[in-house]
């Protein structure tokens, strides 16, 4: 009686909608494919404008000469001449203002990351854990008033290449903090067993075996959070505010790659720097993306 | 527990009612263990899953040090001396383990993981004395033939049961009293299990042996002695040969002849 109940029901059922479920599909790929595309337009439009409007600057001295003065400028639009001079003064103080963040933020990083990845059920680590949450949180502009306050106005007494270090080195930290303490959770605890049962002091267990066995890890992160800082503008005109000349002295100011863009933003003689400027710096940026997604591809 | 042989003279491990808990429940994962291990010999810990038989391995070398959670109580020994009273490294040096998945560490070589105790240990020596031990190491777990030519290739391009001779290459390299193994041969398949059982047959002559299994066969196989531990506690010890033929315990005897675990 009940599989005779059964069978009626299945056979109720059994209608063919291959049909409707088939064009349901193809709607559901169409909107899919718009979405994507909308995605990953801007992207697109963005190298797109960059490239078709930079790429005429970017030549040998873009990459040796320093930024050229208002007047050569103008002379050279006048002219319908390519802009001479280049944004050297930029890229060397992006890379000492970045180069100086990183060696202030990578080993605190790593250790607190350390530190975390230790004591994950502590208090104390849940605290510092959440106060990096915020910290990631803070405006960069805040954060350049702080080393605006701190290190401009009381330690080096002018504008400086340090004080632009320490505010990126602060939006470095939270960032290797969470990548160095994931990377440790990925690593098996069988490993770490493995080392302790050797006889091996803990904490060469985890400079000798941790850290190496999560290197790639590590190098992901900072890469990403080099990245996340190469482009930031509204710290560094509080704190190191730019300079027209080469500077490798850290306590004086320095220009970087963003802060020229503003810079040749608000000369109209100096319009078409900002895009080779732009392409310039989304090149690095994109640079260290890609490298850090090899890295991790490789594991 | 007047069941059990404790007349071991010179014993190479002796437990004395040992308890061990986790968190902060009554509930013991090891309840009152006394037992004497004998020196150059087999000593396999069977039971069913959760008996606490790897539980109690891990005593033996402190492991338990490393998680907070966990509340030993009772005295090991080794040797005559108090465990607790070394320093947990050099007690781990004396004391290899041996784990139940391979685990040779990923950023070193097959060489480098053989002498990774003197390694790690920042131990120096000459090269060719570590020539000496990678070589010698690698023969006793007859590994030797079959890695000679890639020393220099990473550890874990091996094969698991590969792997896992590694990883006793390891432990050994480091000349211990005894090594713990945690059922070595779980994640290994039939022919490198052999290999595995033959190769520690071959190792008690010099070393004093502890295997955790759940494969009884296996412990019938290789073990001089058998403990068996049901729910926490030690039920039988003795030589394997007496207890797979005439257990002295009912439990033991249900367990052997397979009605539950």
């Amino acid at each position: 009686m009940g599989q005779k109940n059964n069978k009626k029901m299945e056979t109720l059922k059994l209608k063919d909608n291959s049909a409707y479920r088939t064009s349901k599909d193809k709607v559901f790929l169409v909107g899919v494919i718009i979405v994507s595309i909308i995605t990953i337009s801007p992207i697109v439009l963005i190298i797109g404008k960059l490239v078709w409007e930079g790429i005429g600057q970017i030549n040998f001295s873009f990459f040796t000469e320093t930024t050229p003065s208002t007047f050569e400028a103008m002379t050279a639009v006048a002219n319908n001449e390519v802009i001479p001079g280049g944004i050297v003064n930029g890229i060397l103080g992006t890379l000492l203002i970045v180069g100086l963040a990183s060696v202030i933020a990578i080993p605190i990083g790593i250790l607190v990351g350390l530190f975390l990845y230790e004591n994950q059920q502590s208090r104390y680590a849940g605290l510092i854990r959440s106060l990096s949450d915020i910290l990631q949180g803070v405006p960069s502009i805040v954060l350049g008033l702080i080393a605006y306050l701190w290190v401009v106005k009381n330690i080096v007494h002018g504008y400086s290449a340090l004080a632009g270090s320490v505010a990126l080195a602060i939006m470095m930290l939270p960032l290797i903090i969470r990548s160095t303490e994931e990377t440790m959770k990925m690593i098996p605890e069988t490993l770490k067993e493995a080392a302790l049962a050797l006889g091996v002091p803990y904490y060469k267990v985890i400079a000798r075996v941790l850290i190496p066995s999560g290197f790639s890890g590590l190098a992901t992160g900072i890469l990403l959070s080099v990245s996340r800082i190469l482009g930031e503008t509204a710290p560094l005109m509080l704190t190191t505010l730019g300079n027209p000349m080469v500077n490798w002295d850290i306590t004086a100011p320095t220009s970087a790659v963003p802060l020229l863009i503003w810079n040749f933003y608000n000369d109209p003689n100096m319009l078409s720097l900002i895009w080779s400027s732009s392409l310039f710096l989304m090149g690095f940026v994109l640079t260290l993306n890609i490298i850090s997604k090899r890295i991790v591809a490789k594991i | 527990m007047n069941k059990n042989i404790d007349i071991l003279e010179n014993p190479a491990l002796k437990l004395e009612n040992l308890y061990i808990a986790y968190g902060k429940t009554d509930k013991y994962a090891v309840r009152d263990v006394s037992a004497t291990i004998k020196k150059n010999a087999i000593t396999a810990i069977m039971g069913p899953s959760g008996c606490g038989k790897s539980t109690l391995l891990r005593a033996i070398n402190r492991m338990h040090q490393l998680y907070p959670d966990v509340k030993t109580q009772g005295n090991i020994y080794l040797n005559e001396k108090d465990i607790t009273k070394m320093s947990a490294i050099h007690l781990r040096r004396k004391i290899g383990m041996v784990f139940q998945r391979p685990n040779p560490f990923p950023t070193m070589s097959i060489y480098d993981n053989v002498v990774a105790g003197y390694k790690l240990n920042g131990i120096r020596m000459k090269k060719n004395e570590r020539d000496a031990i990678v070589e010698q190491s690698l023969i006793s777990v007859g590994l030797w033939n079959e890695v000679k030519d890639s020393l220099r290739k990473k550890g874990t391009f091996l094969s698991g049961g590969q792997q896992q001779r590694l990883c006793i290459a390891r432990a050994i390299a480091f000349k211990p009293d005894v090594i713990l193994l945690d059922e070595p041969t779980s994640a290994l398949d039939p022919i490198a299990t052999s290999k595995v059982e033959d190769l520690l047959v071959q190792l008690k002559k010099d070393y004093t042996i502890v295997l955790v299994t759940h494969n009884m066969s296996q412990a019938a196989r290789i073990s001089d002695y058998s403990m068996f531990m049901y729910l926490g506690d030690l039920v039988e010890y003795g030589k394997t040969k007496m207890m797979f033929t005439n257990p002295r315990d009912k439990k033991t005897e249900e367990y052997l002849t397979g009605k539950f675990g």
